[in-house]
């Protein structure tokens, strides 16, 4: 089975206790799919309810599909300025 | 010209100014941004600024494609410090040039309000009494709305 590595950042990545996650990737696996599973690793439950996700360097919808070679993210909050 | 960069040196302004400078612009409009000492009433003795530097570069080039389209400014550039910030530092840098003063300050009030709601930029605040915390600026939103 294929996978897909997930970036964290900031208080994301705290949260979860790693810059990365790595997840198994099922053909047709789409960003609403993707935020399922991180919700049931260690960590997430403190995660908001629906968290920003980029796939490949752009903000994403949740119904985009997900592809092994592309660069996903999880971005909370931004605070930049 | 343009350009835009996630920098981790010191930012400063007056070299934005001379290099958006040309006879042909009438108006230079600046924006400068740097670390505040209170936030909520919290007192903040720095700010650590980090970034998902790829994607940042990346929402940058799209918000200045589209203050160029909107405002049609002659020279805009944005520089933008991440790592470790002390009381006072610029944290970010604007600077636009137009051959009238509307559009580069439009433009400049476009650029930073972009900036602030879609670049992957995070701060974690470094408080007086030895705490620290992720601002989340959606945090204030939330709490209004319930």
């Amino acid at each position: 089975m294929s996978t897909v590595t997930v970036q964290l950042f900031a208080s994301y990545a705290e949260l979860l206790g790693a810059p990365t996650v790595e997840l198994p990737l099922t053909p047709g696996t789409t960003v609403q799919d993707l935020l399922y599973r991180i919700r049931s690793l260690p960590g997430a439950s403190a995660l908001p309810s629906a968290p920003r996700v980029a796939v490949n360097r752009s903000f994403a919808a949740l119904d985009q599909l997900i592809e092994p070679s592309d660069e996903i993210a999880l971005i909370p909050p931004v605070a930049g300025g | 010209m343009r350009r835009f960069s996630v920098i981790t040196r010191e930012i400063d302004p007056a070299s934005l100014i001379n290099e958006v400078a040309s006879p042909e612009h009438g108006a230079i409009s600046v924006f400068i941004g740097t670390v505040r000492e209170v936030n909520d009433g919290r007192t903040v003795s720095a700010i650590e600024y980090s970034a998902y530097k790829s994607m940042a570069d990346a929402e940058l080039e799209r918000i200045l494609d589209e203050a160029e389209e909107r405002f049609g400014v002659s020279a805009l550039i944005v520089e933008h410090r991440i790592g470790l910030l002390e009381l006072g530092d610029v944290s970010v840098a604007i600077a636009a040039a137009h051959a009238h003063r509307a559009p580069a300050l439009d433009c400049i009030r476009y650029v930073i309000d972009e900036i602030k709601k879609r670049v992957p930029i995070w701060k974690k605040e470094h408080y007086a009494d030895g705490t620290r915390e992720w601002v989340d600026p959606t945090r204030n939103a939330q709490a209004s709305s319930v």
